[in-house]
């Protein structure tokens, strides 16, 4: 690590090193913090405001900057996820064939709000554009298996199995 | 490596294609692979050996075939015997029979000759065919022949040359003429020189550059390094979206094989010649694959358009020129320079040369990815390579060129596919989305969709983008809920008439494409919205629905 840098109330731990090696193999290059941010999301889970203040220090850019570059880009995540995640792709294929209804089903059953977690952190609902699997759409992908050509049900049947809940009741 | 050793691994490895009888390719891309592909391909090596056939069929993981819908496919050579929805269970059964006792099992065939009939492969010429994990399968059907020629029997303005004779043009979407751009940048003074790969294919049901990726990555790979050549550039980029995790280390498979190799990095075949690439994840920003934003990205800022000129040829990464291109018009490049600018030109009309990857979705009986001549009518892809809408529907409208192209009706399927025709109809050639509607769609509500997703990928730097758009997804919304007077339908079109002339680049440009096509072809159903509070195709008007929350 340079001289300088102050920690940021990040543990050190194996994800730091391997972070801080990854850094360094980029040279603390500044046009390195796209491919930075990938990999610490990689080890993470997500971004949170220390991270991203470490990593503006290390590579000597603004917050302002990193923060910027992080909110950007829709595939870094700024809040932790849920202990599930489900994601229904919001594709044109898939909307034309109903993903909208699938969306609609999750977010009245798990009682959770697309792009949110729900309350005991079980389960995330996120859309995403396109996965590019427009021959099978309506396509979701239920903790990284995805399930094509889906009704809504098959989803809430598939989301309980893997959850291991029942219906999450309205509070 | 010396030419030599290209030309004997090539013979090697056809003597070794040769050796087999049968060669059973399992698609192994992304829309093969949710289904079960790998599990089916380690059925039929398992098959193949406990049926001691080992000898004589090699089972070969590919890219995608092309028929999407019947996923998993496998294709067994010679013959092109295509299998549907292959299962484990259906992979025993066609070692035993077609394999072991020479009958191929009809009633696992796909069986749909028109999907294929009217489809001309340059593009995708090995995809489906070949392992595209291993470089020696690209080399043994020629690869790195055309680099190879390049570089010891052309100059770089001959390269130039050639390209621009076959009249090929950006397949990213402007369709503006790769030769002309090549020799803008070969002409810019500055050093080093950049080539970027664009692989940004950030349009919503579109996966055709990621297919292409998935299943031929060597011809991305060599197209960019004759590029490079042809330019004088030492370094690429390619820009690939992180969502495509299978494309993505696919390429960088492709990378290290082709480094090891030699065909990347010093001295390629003992030229003066050096070029690398490296590999840039995007992070799911639409914008980004604009051609000013994708600079940005790769030097690690927002991905934000910049006002052109100076143009990327005079000055692009880090302000030096730099050639960007379509990962689709650089896999046409070693073709053409192998067979010729007069082969590739007597394809397609005369104004628009050569083929068109497009990946056909939506309500179409047969989706997929397909490729075909430019010049062919969205009649004959959608009713004829798409076999029309499924049973007891209507066909409505069709959407060509992705979240910002325009819906054509039935009435304008003659249209020829090429890009004077189809942006004087009010879309766009776009980077190969065909989606197809029928009457289940609500034109209006599909109108608010996509304006909704160029309102969510406006990067918000120039106000008639940033603020005209959300305003127009207003407006839409309030539409789909029953507000709104008829006047409001000339205040939307002043509105995208004026978003169109204002924007600073393509995405703001031609973002309000849906909505002005909706309302051209499809106003009766603007107007039962607004006077009559109903919504023909039955979609709109229902409570805390739309895309909208």
């Amino acid at each position: 690590m340079p001289d300088g840098v102050q920690q940021t109330g990040l543990k050190t731990d194996r994800r730091l090193t391997l972070l801080e090696a990854a850094i360094k193999k980029h040279q603390y290059r500044k046009d390195a913090l796209l491919e930075i941010l990938h990999i610490a999301q990689e080890l993470y889970g997500y971004l949170d405001k220390d991270l991203l203040t470490h990593i503006s220090k290390l590579l000597r850019l603004p917050p302002s900057h990193v923060y910027g570059v992080a909110t950007f880009y829709n595939l870094f995540k700024l809040k932790k996820p849920g202990a599930h995640v489900v994601t229904v792709c919001m594709g044109t294929a898939c909307y034309v064939k109903g993903a909208e209804e699938i969306v609609s089903a999750i977010e009245r059953d798990f009682n959770v709000k697309r792009g949110g977690t729900t309350p005991d952190g079980k389960l995330s609902l996120f859309v995403t554009r396109c996965i590019g699997a427009c021959a099978m759409a309506p396509n979701t992908i239920v903790d990284g298996e995805t399930i094509g050509k889906a009704t809504p049900d098959e989803v809430l049947k598939k989301i309980r199995a893997v959850v291991g809940v029942e219906k999450v009741e309205a509070r | 490596m010396k030419p030599d050793e290209l030309r004997n691994l090539a013979q090697k490895e056809d003597e070794l294609r040769k050796s087999y009888r049968y060669r059973i390719n399992v698609c192994c891309s992304s829309g093969c692979m949710p289904f079960g592909a790998l599990k089916v391909l380690s059925a039929f090596k398992d098959a193949v050996k406990e049926s001691g056939v080992e000898e004589e069929c090699y089972v070969a993981r590919t890219g995608c075939i092309g028929t999407c819908s019947i996923a998993p496919a496998v294709l067994v050579e010679p013959g092109d015997y295509l299998y549907q929805n292959v299962t484990p269970e259906k992979a025993k059964e066609i070692v035993k029979e077609h394999i072991v006792n020479n009958r191929p099992v009809k009633s696992m065939l796909y069986g749909n000759e028109a999907y294929f009939k009217k489809q001309l492969r340059i593009v995708l010429r090995n995809a489906g065919k070949i392992d595209p994990l291993r470089i020696e399968d690209y080399i043994a059907v020629g690869g790195y022949y055309a680099l190879l020629k390049a570089l010891t029997r052309m100059t770089p303005e001959g390269v130039i040359e050639e390209v621009a004779l076959s009249g090929l043009k950006g397949r990213g979407g402007a369709g503006f003429l790769t030769g002309l751009k090549w020799r803008y940048v070969a002409r810019a003074t500055g050093s080093p020189k950049y080539v970027i790969a664009n692989l940004d294919e950030g349009d919503p049901g579109v996966f055709a550059n990621r297919t292409l990726a998935e299943a031929d990555p060597h011809a991305i790979i060599e197209g960019m390094t004759i590029a490079a050549y042809a330019v004088g550039a030492s370094k690429g980029y390619i820009y690939v979206r992180s969502e495509y995790p299978l494309a993505v280390e696919t390429l960088k498979k492709a990378i290290e094989a082709a480094k090891s190799m030699g065909l990347l990095g010093e001295k390629i075949f003992e030229t003066a010649f050096s070029f690398d690439i490296e590999l840039r994840l995007g992070a799911g920003a639409f914008v980004a694959g604009e051609e000013t934003a994708i600079l940005a990205s790769i030097e690690g800022r927002r991905a934000m358009p910049r006002p052109r000129p100076p143009y990327p040829a005079q000055s692009g990464l880090w302000g030096k020129p730099t050639l960007i291109n379509n990962v689709e018009t650089l896999a046409n490049i070693p073709v053409i320079l192998l067979k010729g600018s007069e082969w590739f030109s007597s394809i397609g009309t005369k104004n628009c040369t050569g083929t068109k990857c497009f990946s056909l979705t939506g309500k179409v009986n047969n989706p997929g990815l397909i490729e075909v001549p430019m010049g062919i009518t969205l009649r004959e892809v959608v009713f004829e390579i798409g076999g029309g809408v499924p049973p007891g529907r209507r066909f409505k409208a069709v959407q060509v060129g992705g979240p910002s192209g325009g819906f054509l009706p039935e009435q304008l399927l003659d249209l020829p596919i090429d890009y004077e025709s189809l942006t004087k109809a009010g879309a766009i050639m776009g980077s190969g989305g065909i989606v197809v509607l029928d009457d289940t769609s609500c034109m209006v509500d599909t109108a608010k969709f996509f304006t909704e997703f160029c309102v969510d990928e406006s990067c918000g730097k120039c106000t008639p983008c940033r603020a005209g758009l959300y305003k127009l997804y207003k407006i839409l919304d309030g539409f789909t809920q029953g507000e709104g007077d008829i006047q409001d339908l000339d205040k939307v079109e002043d509105l995208c008439e004026f978003i169109k002339e204002a924007s600073l680049c393509g995405l703001g440009q031609t973002a309000p494409n849906p909505t002005l096509t909706t309302l051209k072809y499809f106003r009766d159903e603007y107007v039962s919205h607004i006077v009559e509070k109903k919504c023909p195709a039955g979609k709109c008007f229902k409570d805390g629905g739309g895309a909208g929350s």
